[in-house]
Order: structure tokens, then sequence, then C-alpha cells
């Protein structure tokens, strides 16, 4: 699979990422690599291994249902750029 | 072609906020309300170098609905990144399931025109909340509030089977009423614990390919999605036979106005790029953990309907009623536990209690007193304590200001006059004011005496025991 210009825009876009033109080309190869490399791993022989979702070995690691406050408004909100009301302020959203 | 030759093709999403304590991934509270980010931490707040650890009642709640709603159990599941960028979702990410939900191919069942009708479910999956915007008074900016952020929901897709906006209304019916019966959701609507986004097409009659759809997100009353979907319908039907294009986007529904607009240009069209989250690890289900948790189920409402049919003998119109909440069915079940008269409760509920919820928009679930207190006003009235009309106002009261009847009637002096005294007294005193009521009597006419009783009713405010006024007068009159 080839890796477009037009993907990179798209994926850049996406990512709410501004990329000059100049760097398209630069993207483009990174990722065609990346891809590639992916190629290569699907190429390997998985006959007998065991089919896994992701790549920890457990399962089911779970949290009972208790409440814990954290209680400490100030500390979340203390590298907000701006804040009113024990809120973030933030550019205005419609 | 007029409307008739048209079929409407409607399937839902229907997300619903689980009643767990905490939320999906950290420990703060899911309470609704509280000031602003108070229910919050680093986790929930997507700080850096935070992890996610998933909420075990999440999963088992969710597997609960997909039992109650016929669907297969997955062995093994997992958690997917759904991608975007919006200010009320703080990780630019949003935890829910792509490809390996928890529950997949069941069904809910309607009655439509007395006829069973089967509405599939695609799949149930878990998922987080997004936070909430605000907005400052001046307008100059968004406040971000994440207490939401992070509150575990349930989304539930249906297969495209609804072919009406009445048929959409009772299968939310339905699947509210059955979230409530299995106690995973208390499905308040003002507070946005029940919402769907709908989607809407329209086909010719026989016609086997699906009309392009339109979507209308995050809509929080069933009365709204009625309305949106007969006016959507009507919508693209017009189109269609001006010989114009259904374009599929996305809608906001309008409920001032009535009408439907569209949200975003289409090329902003989405593109979620889901992925595994790494963060998470797989879930596996053991046959033996869904046999407990089928085991936890509690009796399903049509359990209950044939219970009350058999063992009380309440008729079947009596039973779907009560049924069709939960709050009404543990209400006559609880109540009539204390006075034992299920006739007498279910009464009440069908006649008095639906009308006060009706008069004050209120729903089931926030009847204000208990079954307990509700069994007593019964045997209050069994006993001969009130009399009917009073025992409707004392219902008033227990929602004004939920407290024992018995103690509502002594605080309001309103016991029953069942004194043979004090009823004679009032007796001579109508008769001696309607003359022309015994005349009447003794010309033949039955209602004079129907007339007397409400007399002596009026004079004693309701209290005078009504049976035995009857007898005195009846006595009284035949001298
Ligand atoms: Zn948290």
């Amino acid at each position: 699979m080839v890796v477009s210009r037009e993907e990179i825009l798209h994926i850049a876009k996406l990512a709410d990422l501004n990329i000059k033109d100049e760097e398209i080309d630069e993207y483009a190869k990174n990722l065609q690599d990346i891809l590639n490399f992916v190629d290569i791993l699907n190429s390997v022989d998985t006959e007998n291994v065991e089919e896994s979702i992701g790549i920890a070995n457990n399962t089911n690691v779970f949290r009972k249902d208790e409440i814990k406050e954290f209680g400490n408004r100030d500390i979340l909100l203390q590298n907000a750029p701006e804040q009113e009301d024990g809120m973030f302020k933030i550019p205005k959203v419609i | 072609m007029s409307r008739e030759d048209y079929e409407i093709v409607i399937g839902l999403e229907v997300h619903s906020e689980l009643s767990t304590k905490t939320k999906i991934f950290c420990s703060c509270p899911t309470e609704f309300g509280g000031e602003p980010n108070t229910h919050c931490c680093p986790v929930c707040m997507a700080m850096p170098g935070t992890l996610p650890v998933l909420n075990e009642k999440v999963v088992e709640y969710a597997i609960k609905a997909g039992l109650a709603t016929n669907c297969e159990i997955a062995d093994i599941s997992k958690n997917d990144r759904k991608n975007y960028f919006y200010p009320d979702l703080p990780k630019a990410y949003q935890i829910s399931q792509y490809d390996m939900p928890l529950c997949e191919h069941g069904y809910v069942e309607i009655e439509v025109d007395g006829e069973k009708k089967k509405i599939g479910l695609t799949r149930i999956h878990i998922e987080e909340d997004a936070g909430k915007l605000n907005h400052d008074d001046y307008g100059r900016g968004s406040l971000v509030d994440l207490n939401r952020a992070g509150v575990p929901l349930i989304e539930i897709v249906s297969e495209p089977d609804l072919r009406s906006s009445e048929e959409v209304d009772l299968y939310l019916k339905k699947l509210k009423s059955i979230l409530e019966y299995i106690e995973v959701s208390d499905c308040k609507m003002q507070e946005g614990s029940l919402r769907a986004d709908v989607n809407v097409s329209v086909r010719k009659k026989g016609q086997k390919e699906f009309g392009t759809r339109t979507e209308m997100k995050n809509m929080n009353s069933f009365r709204s999605i009625v309305r949106a979907i007969d006016y959507e319908a009507e919508r693209q039907i017009e189109i269609l036979e001006d010989g114009g294009k259904i374009d599929q986007e996305t809608l906001r529904w309008d409920d001032v106005s009535g009408k439907t607009f569209p949200m975003r240009d289409k090329e902003d069209a989405q593109d979620y790029r889901y992925f595994p989250d790494p963060d998470l690890v797989t879930i596996r289900i053991s046959e033996e953990m869904k046999e407990n948790i089928r085991k936890s189920l509690p009796e399903m409402p049509e359990s209950r309907k044939k219970r009350y049919i058999e063992e009380y003998n309440l008729p079947e119109y009596d039973s779907n009623i009560l049924i069709s909440s939960k709050y009404f069915s543990d209400l006559f079940e609880g109540a009539t536990k204390v006075c034992n008269n299920p006739k007498a409760v279910s009464n009440w509920i069908m006649t008095d209690i639906i009308k006060e919820l009706n008069e004050k928009e209120l729903e089931p679930s926030d009847i204000p007193f208990t079954a307990e207190q509700l069994g007593n006003l019964v045997v209050l009235i069994d006993k001969g304590t009130i009399s009917s009309s009073i025992a409707k106002k004392v219902l008033q009261e227990m929602f004004e200001n939920p407290r024992e009847p018995q103690k509502i009637i002594e605080e309001k002096g309103w016991v029953q006059i069942s004194d043979e005294g004090a009823i004679k007294e009032v007796v001579l005193k109508v008769l001696e004011a309607n003359p022309q009521s015994i005349a009447d009597y003794k010309a033949g006419k039955d209602k004079a005496l129907g007339f007397l009783v409400g007399q002596a009713m009026k004079e004693t405010r309701g209290k005078a025991n009504p049976q035995m006024l009857n007898k005195m007068f009846l006595e009284e009159l035949k001298k």
C-alpha cells in the first residue's frame, strides 16, 4: 500500500495538525516505513500461535465499584490557562 | 404517489446511563449534580500518565442488560478508542467498544395493535460519557465541567426494524421498563440518563433497499423523538415526491419550531479511527460468570403480569398498567403485602396516583411515598377509619409532604365519623333542611337518597361514614 499526499493531508486534518507543504513528502515516507514494517509482521507464519487481542497477557483487571473522592479541584485546575467558576475556560464553542 | 405509498424505517442508538456508584474507569462518584469539576480526578480529567481501570459493575450491568434483551454474551470482549476532538472530551478519544461488544444479536418484544413484534438488537456495548459545556454570562467563552466525563453508559443499537413513530415510542418505553426492572439504570429523562440517536429513512413500499438515512443525535424526550420522526419522514417523502434526493447527514431537531436542521457539513464526515485501547486488558467472560448474572436477574414484567392475573385475580388491563413500570409494580406488591387488598391498591395506582403524576408531570420513579404508606392508606379505608373521599385528600398530602397516612389524618382531624349519635344528628339536620327531597323519595325517586347523602357529606366535610349515612337515612325515611 502506498501512502498518498491526500492521505497525509486527511490524517493531519483528523489529528488537527498544521503541516507545511514541504513536510508532506517527509511524513509520507515515514508512514510508508511503518506500513512496510506491518507488512513484514503480516507475513510471519502464526499458524500455531493462539489469537490474542492486546499485548498484555492478563485479562479481567477490574476495580470494585467503591467511591474514592479525589477532593481537590484546585489541583486539577491549577494548570488551566484560564478558569472561571471552577471550570476550564476555553474559546467559545457554539 | 402519496404518503401511504411510503414505508418509514427507523433505527435507534439508545444511550443509557448505568446506575453504578462510581465512574467507568476511575473511583469518582457518578451522582448527578454537584459543584463543577468536584466529581473528578486526574484519570477522568485525562491528566498525562494516568491509567483507566474498568469498573467490574459496568461489565456486570451491561451483561445483565444483554441477558434481559435476549442477547448473546461475548466470551471475549475489549475496549477501543473512538478518536475525535471536542472540548467536552478531555482525552480527545472516547473509550468505547468497536468490533467486540459485550452483547450482540438480541431482541425486544413490543405489542403493536395487539400483535407481538420483535425488534432486533444489533449490539449492546459499554462506553464513557463526555463532560458538559457551559457558557459564561457574557458569551465570551465556554466553560468545561467534567463531572459527567467518565460516567458509564451502555449503548443499545437496534436493527432498522421500527416502522413508525408509534413503534419507536413502544420500543423506548419497553426498553426503559426493562432497564428499570433489572436495576441497571434509573432512566431519568430530565437528567439525560436515557437518550437516543435516531436514524430515519423512507422507501417505497415493496422496495428492498433502504433509502438514504438521516440521523438526529442526543434526543432525550420520547415526545420529541416521536415528533421529530414524523416531521423528518414527511420531509423526506416530500423531497422524493418532488424528484429530489435525500442527503445523508446529521440533523438537529428543534423542539420549538418543530423542524430539523442540518448540523455539520458533509466534508467533515466522521472518521473515528477506532483502535484497541492499549491501556486496558481483554475482558473474558466465563460461562460461570454469565450463569451467575443470569441467576441474579429479577422477576421480569411478563412473569409478574401472569402472577397478578392468577394469584390476585386482577384483570389483564390492570396488570398491564401495573407492570408498565417497575415502580408501579413494586409499589403495588409492597402495598398489597401490607393491606392484603390487591384490587384496591391497583385501583389507587391506576386512577389517583397516575392522575397525580400526569398533572405534576412526574414519572413513576418520582412517587415520593413508600409502598408501605400506600398499603396503610388502604388499611385505613378498609377499617372504616376514613372514607374514600378523605383518602383522596390524604393521598394528595402524601404527594406534597410524604408521611404516614395515620399521622396525616390525625394532624388534619380527618378521622371518619362513625359514631351513631353524631351521624344521626347530621341526618336529622339534613332532612329538616330538605323537605322536598323527602317528598321526592317517598314519590319513588330513589335519586333523592343520593342527594341527601351528598348533603350530609358536605355538612361533615367528607368525614361521615357513607355506609352508616345511607343506612340511617333509609331508616329515617321509612318512618
Ligand atoms: Zn475520576
